[in-house]
C-alpha cells in the first residue's frame, strides 16, 4: 500500500543498461531476470525441486518404516493401536482446514485483497498451532505411558495388556516379550517421522509470521504473489506428508478386536 | 612472464591488454559488500577462499597420517589421536572440500556467464549456501577443538551411536548443515540451467561444463536429503536412544549402511562430474577443436548420474547382502563404468587433428587422463564381486578412491583454477612455476598412492595405526610421495597469491577459447554482460571465434 | 663406490622383508589372483591405449606441426566401438567376479566348522572340541574350514589376506566364510572394518598345521569340555529341557535331529534349520514358532552371551536322541529368570 516496499528491495546493481527494461513494473522484480514471468517461473520451479528434496528426506524414513513393519508386523500392530486415532483424525481435519485457508490465501493474494490475505494467513497459522498443540498432547500421553524410546521405554503393557472392564477380556492381543521389544522400533519411527513433520510445521509457522507481517504491509497486494504461492506449495506438501503418516502410523494396522 | 613461443599468451590481445576500470571486484568496496553480496562471482571467490582454507586443514591431517605411518609402530601419536586424524581428514576433505570444490567455486562463477545470464536464479539462496557451508565448517572445527571425532567419515553404526564418546553429534550437525549448502547450490544450478539460458542457448549449445554440473546437481538435490535424514537418525539414536539402527533393540545396522551409501555413492559422482566438465573445456580449448562427440559426452554425464543412484550396495558386498542383490549391484557397477570410459576416449580423440599447445591447464588435464583412467579401472576391480572380497577395506580401496578423487577431481580443480584464473582475477600467473607445480603434483601423487595399491593387495587394512613390519618399505615410499605432493599443492597457493598483484594482465581471452565467459572482459562486470547475448553458434565453435575476433573491437567497461 | 649404510640397509630390508605380492596359501588364492592378473592386464592395455592416443596425438598434432585445427564432429562408429568393447570387457569381469564370489562364499558340505566371536578388540575362536583361542586360529591343512562368525559389539571384518578371504562380522547375526589352507605356516588375521580405538591391534595369526600336527594340537590344547558339552550344561541349567523334552506331550518342539531339517513354521513358511536359525529362535522365539506349538517361549535376549549361544547351537546341532535330555530333566534345577509371560493364549 505504501512505498516502503521499494526501500526494502533496492536495485543494488543499477546500470544504464537497466533502463532499457521498460516493462519492469514491480519493485520486486530482480534485475537478473529478463522478465517477471521468468522470475515467477524460476521461483516455482525452484520450490518444486525443493519439495523433491523433501520427498527424498522423508523417503528414507518411509523406507525404514516399510522394512520394519514387514519384519515386526505383530509389534507394529499392537504399538499402532496405542496411538490415539481420535486425536490423529482431528489433527488431519485441522491440517486439511489449514491447507484450505492457505489456498484461499493464495487466491486472496492473486485478487489483491490485502485484509483477506492477512486473515487467511492468520487462520492458517492458528490451525498450525492447533495441530502442534494436539501433537503435544499426544506426545505427552506417550511420555506417561513410557512409550518414548530410550531408557524409560516400557514393554509391560504389550506383554500383559490391561483387562477391559466390560468384556473381561484383554484389550489387546498380548505379545511375546521378544516381539514386544520391537514396539520400540515402531515408536522410534513414530517419533522420528511425526517429529520431522512437526519440525517442518514449526518452520512453516515461522515463515507464516514473516509472510503475514509482509502481507500486512501490503507487499503482496499489488500482483507480486510468488512468495505466497511458493509458501503455499510448501505448506501443502507438509499437509500431504501428514496424509501419508496418518494412515501408515495410525490406521492400517488397526483391527477390530476378536 | 612466460613468453615461450608455444603459448597462446603472445597474441596481440594480451600485449596491449589493460585491466578494466570497472569490474565485479572493485564495483563495491568494504568487507560488508562481500559478506552481503548477491553476485555469483563474489560468492564464488568467498567459496574459493574458504574451500582452500579447509583443503589445507584436511591436508595437514593427511600429512600427519602419512608421518605416523612412516614406521610400523604407533610412535607419533596415540591410537585415539590417529583415529581422529583420519576421521577429520575424511570429513573435511569430502564434505568441506571435494563436494563443493568445483561446483561452488568455478560452477558458481561460470555457469551464469556460460548461459549468458546475469546471475544464478536465486542469488540470496546462493549466499545462504555459502553461510551454511561456513556454519558446517565451524561445527567441524568445533568438533575438532572440543576433542575431535573418531568415527571415520562413514559413521558406521553401532560404533558411532553407542561405542564412542567423542563429538559425533557435533560432526553430524556439521555434515547435516553442509549438506543443505550443497542441496541449495544444486537447486540453484538446476533452476538456472532450465530457466535462465540466454536467447539461442539451446540445451545442446551449452558447454559440457554446464552439462556436467547439471548432472551433478541432480545428484545433490536427490541424494543429499537421504544423508541428512540418516545423520538425524544417528544423532537421535546417540542422544535419546531410539533404536532404528540398534541391533539390541531390533533395529538393523545394515539399514544404516544402505541409507548412508545411497547418498555417499552418488556423492563420488557429485565430486567427479564437475571435474569432468572442467576437463572438457580445457581439452577443447588447448587443442582448438570442438569436443569429439559432444552429445555422447553430454549424455554420458547424465548416464553417470542416473546409474550412480543404483550402485550403492557395492560398498556392502562382504556385509552379507543377499546373493541376488550382490549380482545386480555388481552388474550395475560395471554399467556405470562405461560412460566414464566413453568420456576418456572422446577427450583423447578431441586431440586428433587439433592444434595442440601445452599450457598449465592442459598439463593438469593430461594428469587427469592418466590418473582417472587408473582410478576408474581399479574401480572395476572393486566392482567385480569375488575380487572385492580381497580388496575391500584395504589400502587398495584407499588408493582407488584417491586416484579418482585427488588424481581426478583435484587435478581437474587445479586445472580449472589455472584455466579460469585470468578470467577471475584479470591476471596471469607465472607459467614456469605453474607447470612445475603440475608436474610435481603428478609425480608426487603417483609416488604416494601407487604403493598403496600394492599394499592393498598384500592385505594391509585401511585405518590402521600400526601395521606389520613387512609393509614398511611401501609405506615409506608413500610418505615420501606425500611430501612431494604437498609441495605440489603449496606452490599454486604461493604463485597464485603473488599473481593477484604482480601477474601480467591477462586480457579478455588469453587462451583464445570460445566460451561466452571469454568474450567478456576479465575480470567481468558485476552484471556480466552489457547486453544479453544472443547465441547463434554451437559450443566450441572455433570458426565462429576466428570470424568474431577478426572484426571485433574490444569493449572494456 | 660407497653406498650410504642407511640406504643399503633400506634396500636389503626391502628385498628380504618386504613382500610385493601376498603368498597363495589357500585353494581360493590362485583363482582370485587369476582374476587379478586379468584385471591388471586390461588396465595396462587400457592405459597403453589411452597413452598412445594422448601422446601420439599430442606429438602429431602439436601446434608447431599442425598450426590449424581441422574440426571433426564425431563418429558414431568410434563411439559405438568404445562403448561396446569396454562394456563387453566389464561384463566378462562381472561374470568372472560373480563366479569367484560364489566360490568364496559357498562352503563345501564337508567343511569343519569353527566359531569366531569378534569384540573390541580381539578375536575369539572356538573349536567344536572345546579349544579356545584368542587372536589365534589353528587349522589343518587340506581340509575345508568354515568359520561361523558373530560380533558382540560393533562391525568387525575378518580377513586373512594370504587366503584371499574376508567377511564382515556383524552384531546380531551369523556370517560365514570358508577356506582350505594349502601351505603350513602362519598368516595374518586382520580386522579390516574400523572398530574403534584399538582397531589396528585387533590382529592375530592363523596357523596352518599338517593333519598330524593338527591332531596333536587339538589334543594338547583342549579345555576338557567340548562346545556341545558346555551347551548341554547350559541347556539344563536354563531349564530348556522342561519344554524341549522330546516327549509327545512336551510344550516345546523336539530338538533331536532338528538341525539340517526343513521346519514348518506357525506362520506358514518353511525354513532350513541352520546355525543362524537356531540362534534367532533362542533370542526371538515368537518370530520362529514351529507349527503346532504355542508362542510361549520367553526370549533369552540379554541372558545368554554369544559364547553361550554358540554352545547351545553346537549342542542342538549334535543332538540325535532325547535320552540325555530326559535324564537331566529330573536332576537339574531350573533357575531360569524369564520375564513375565502372559498365560497361554491360543492364537
Amino acid at each position: 500500500m505504501d512505498n516502503a516496499v521499494v526501500v526494502t528491495h533496492p536495485h543494488t546493481h543499477e546500470t544504464a543498461v537497466h533502463e532499457e527494461h521498460h516493462h519492469v513494473a514491480l519493485p520486486q522484480h530482480r534485475h537478473h531476470f529478463e522478465t517477471e514471468e521468468q522470475q515467477r517461473e524460476a521461483g516455482t520451479f525452484g520450490m518444486w525441486l525443493f519439495l523433491l528434496t523433501e520427498i527424498m528426506f522423508f523417503g528414507g524414513l518411509f523406507f525404514a518404516y516399510l522394512l520394519y513393519r514387514n519384519w515386526y508386523y505383530d509389534a507394529f500392530v499392537s504399538a499402532s493401536n496405542q496411538l490415539n486415532v481420535t486425536l490423529g483424525a482431528i489433527n488431519t481435519v485441522i491440517l486439511i482446514g489449514s491447507g484450505f485457508f492457505m489456498a484461499l490465501g493464495v487466491w486472496a493474494a492473486e485478487v489483491r485483497k490485502r485484509s483477506l490475505l492477512v486473515l487467511f494467513l492468520v487462520l492458517t497459522t492458528v490451525l498450525g498451532f492447533a495441530f502442534l498443540g494436539i501433537k503435544y498432547v499426544e506426545y505427552h500421553e506417550k511420555w506417561e505411558k513410557h512409550h518414548i524410546p530410550g531408557e524409560h521405554f516400557d514393554i509391560s503393557e504389550f506383554v500383559n495388556p490391561p483387562i477391559d472392564a466390560k468384556t473381561g477380556k484383554a484389550s489387546e492381543k498380548p505379545l511375546a516379550p521378544d516381539m514386544a521389544q520391537k514396539t520400540q522400533v515402531f515408536f522410534s519411527l513414530y517419533f522420528a517421522m511425526t517429529g520431522m513433520h512437526a519440525v517442518h510445521m514449526i518452520i512453516g509457522i515461522v515463515l507464516l509470521f514473516w509472510l503475514t507481517w509482509r502481507a500486512y504491509y501490503g507487499e503482496f497486494s499489488s500482483g507480486y504473489v510468488a512468495p505466497i504461492e511458493n509458501f503455499g506449495l510448501y505448506w501443502h506438501f507438509v499437509d500431504i506428508v501428514w496424509l501419508f503418516l496418518f494412515p501408515l502410523l495410525y490406521l492400517i494396522n488397526r483391527h477390530p478386536l476378536k | 612472464m612466460s613468453t615461450t613461443s608455444s603459448t597462446i599468451i603472445n597474441l596481440p590481445d594480451q600485449r596491449t591488454a589493460t585491466l578494466p576500470k570497472r569490474n565485479y571486484l572493485n564495483n563495491e568496496h568494504g568487507l560488508l559488500s562481500w559478506l552481503l553480496t548477491g553476485d555469483h562471482k563474489r560468492i564464488a571467490i568467498l567459496y574459493l577462499i574458504s574451500i582452500t582454507f579447509f583443503f589445507f586443514i584436511g591436508g595437514v591431517f593427511a600429512g600427519l597420517i602419512r608421518l605416523e605411518l612412516l614406521t610400523p609402530q604407533p610412535d607419533l601419536m596415540a591410537s585415539d589421536t590417529y583415529n581422529k586424524m583420519f576421521s577429520m581428514h575424511g570429513i573435511v576433505m569430502i564434505f568441506l572440500f571435494l563436494v563443493p570444490s568445483v561446483p561452488a567455486t568455478l560452477g558458481n562463477f561460470l555457469i551464469p556467464i556460460m548461459l549468458g545470464t546475469r546471475d544464478l536464479a536465486f542469488p540470496k539462496i546462493n549466499l545462504l549456501s555459502w553461510y551454511l557451508y561456513l556454519a558446517g565448517g565451524t561445527f567441524t572445527l568445533a568438533a575438532l577443538i572440543f576433542g575431535g571425532v573418531d568415527t571415520g567419515w562413514t559413521f558406521t553404526t553401532p560404533l558411532s551411536t553407542h561405542y564412542l564418546n567423542t563429538n559425533v553429534v557435533t560432526a553430524a550437525t556439521a555434515i547435516f548443515i553442509a549438506g543443505f549448502s550443497s542441496i541449495f547450490t544444486g537447486l540453484n544450478f538446476i533452476v538456472t540451467i532450465h530457466r535462465m539460458r540466454a536467447p539461442g542457448m539451446t540445451w545442446f549449445r551449452m558447454p559440457l561444463f554446464v552439462w556436467a554440473h547439471y548432472a551433478a546437481s541432480v545428484l545433490m538435490v536427490l541424494g543429499t536429503p537421504v544423508l541428512a535424514i540418516t545423520i538425524v537418525l544417528v544423532a537421535l539414536e546417540r542422544t535419546i536412544g531410539i533404536g532404528v539402527f540398534d541391533p539390541t533393540k531390533g533395529g538393523d545396522p545394515l539399514l544404516f549402511q544402505h541409507l548412508f551409501w545411497f547418498y555417499s555413492h552418488p556423492a563420488v559422482y557429485i565430486m567427479i562430474l564437475p571435474g569432468m566438465g572442467v576437463i572438457s573445456e580445457i581439452v577443447s580449448t588447448f587443442s582448438r577443436k570442438r569436443v569429439f562427440g559432444y552429445t555422447a559426452v553430454a549424455f554420458s554425464s547424465v548416464a553417470i548420474a542416473l546409474f550412480g543412484f543404483f550402485v550403492w550396495a557395492h560398498h556392502m558386498f562382504i556385509m552379507g547382502v543377499s546373493n541376488y542383490s550382490a549380482l545386480v549391484f555388481s552388474l550395475l557397477t560395471m554399467l556405470v563404468a562405461v560412460p566414464s570410459a566413453i568420456k576418456i576416449f572422446n577427450w583423447a580423440f578431441t586431440l586428433q587433428k587439433g592444434s595442440i599447445t601445452f599450457e598449465t591447464p592442459m598439463l593438469y588435464a593430461f594428469a587427469f587422463f592418466g590418473l582417472f583412467t587408473i582410478g576408474g579401472m581399479t574401480g572395476v576391480f572393486l566392482g567385480a564381486l569375488g575380487m572385492d572380497i580381497h580388496l575391500t577395506e584395504t589400502y587398495f580401496i584407499v588408493a582407488h578412491f584417491h586416484y579418482v578423487m585427488v588424481g581426478g577431481m583435484l587435478m581437474a580443480f587445479l586445472g580449472g583454477i589455472h584455466f579460469w584464473w585470468p578470467k577471475m582475477t584479470g591476471r596471469m600467473y607465472p607459467e614456469s612455476f605453474s607447470k612445475l607445480s603440475a608436474v610435481t603434483s603428478f609425480i608426487g601423487f603417483n609416488l604416494t598412492f601407487m604403493p598403496q595399491f600394492i599394499l592393498g593387495y598384500l592385505g594391509m587394512p585401511r585405518r590402521y595405526h600400526a601395521y606389520p613390519a613387512e609393509y614398511q618399505v611401501l609405506n615409506v615410499l608413500s610418505t615420501a610421495g606425500a611430501t612431494v605432493l604437498g609441495v605440489g599443492f603449496l606452490l599454486p597457493l604461493l604463485y597464485l597469491t603473488w599473481s593477484l598483484r604482480y601477474g601480467a594482465i591477462a586480457g579478455n581471452n588469453p587462451w583464445q577459447a570460445t566460451g561466452l565467459e571469454w568474450q567478456i572482459q576479465s575480470p567481468p562486470l558485476t552484471e556480466n554482460f552489457i547486453e544479453t547475448p544472443i547465441v547463434d553458434h554451437e559450443a566450441y565453435d572455433y570458426e565462429w571465434l576466428a570470424h568474431k575476433t577478426q572484426q571485433e573491437v574490444t569493449t572494456v567497461g | 663406490m660407497h653406498i650410504s649404510p642407511v640406504l643399503w640397509q633400506f634396500l636389503v630390508k626391502w628385498l628380504h622383508a618386504s613382500a610385493l605380492f601376498p603368498s597363495e596359501a589357500s585353494t581360493i588364492a590362485p583363482y582370485t589372483d587369476a582374476l587379478y592378473f586379468f584385471l591388471l592386464t586390461i588396465t595396462a592395455v587400457g592405459m597403453v591405449i589411452v597413452g598412445i592416443l594422448v601422446f601420439g596425438f599430442s606429438i602429431r598434432y602439436r601446434k608447431e606441426r599442425h598450426p590449424v585445427a581441422i574440426q571433426v564432429e564425431g563418429s558414431t562408429l568410434l563411439e559405438a566401438t568404445w562403448t561396446i568393447i569396454p562394456l563387453a570387457l566389464f561384463l566378462v569381469v562381472f561374470v568372472w567376479g560373480a563366479l569367484l564370489y560364489f566360490r568364496i562364499y559357498n562352503p563345501p558340505v564337508n567343511s569343519m566348522n569353527i566359531y569366531v566371536v569378534g569384540k573390541q578388540w580381539m578375536w575369539k575362536a572356538e573349536h567344536p572340541g572345546g579349544q579356545h583361542e584368542i587372536n589365534a586360529l589353528h587349522v589343518p591343512m587340506g581340509r575345508p574350514v568354515q568359520l561361523t562368525m558373530i560380533s558382540q559389539d560393533v562391525f568387525h571384518s575378518f580377513s586373512i589376506p594370504d587366503f584371499r578371504v574376508k567377511r564382515e562380522v556383524i552384531p546380531g547375526r551369523y556370517t560365514t566364510v570358508w577356506f582350505e589352507a594349502t601351505t603350513p605356516g602362519t598368516y595374518h588375521i586382520f580386522c579390516t572394518q574400523y572398530c574403534g580405538t584399538k582397531h589396528s591391534e585387533m590382529i592375530g595369526e592363523v596357523t596352518v598345521l599338517t593333519p598330524d600336527d593338527y591332531q596333536r594340537w587339538t589334543q594338547g590344547s583342549t579345555s576338557g569340555m567340548s562346545l556341545a558339552q558346555n551347551g548341554e550344561r547350559l541347556f539344563a541349567s536354563m531349564g530348556c529341557n522342561s519344554c524341549h523334552s522330546g516327549n509327545a506331550a512336551a510344550r516345546g518342539p523336539n530338538l533331536a535331529g532338528v538341525y539340517g531339517s526343513k521346519l514348518q513354521l506357525a506362520n506358514g513358511s518353511e525354513v532350513l534349520v541352520n546355525e543362524a536359525y537356531l540362534r534367532d529362535a533362542i533370542l526371538n522365539p515368537s518370530q520362529h514358532v514351529t507349527a503346532g506349538f504355542a508362542p510361549i517361549m520367553p526370549t533369552y535376549q540379554g541372558q545368554v552371551s554369544e559364547d553361550g549361544l554358540i554352545d547351545l547351537v553346537e549342542y542342538i546341532k549334535g543332538l540325535q536322541t532325547n535320552y540325555r535330555v530326559q535324564q537331566t530333566l529330573t536332576t537339574s534345577q531350573s533357575n531360569q529368570v524369564a520375564p513375565t509371560t502372559p498365560g497361554m493364549v491360543k492364537p
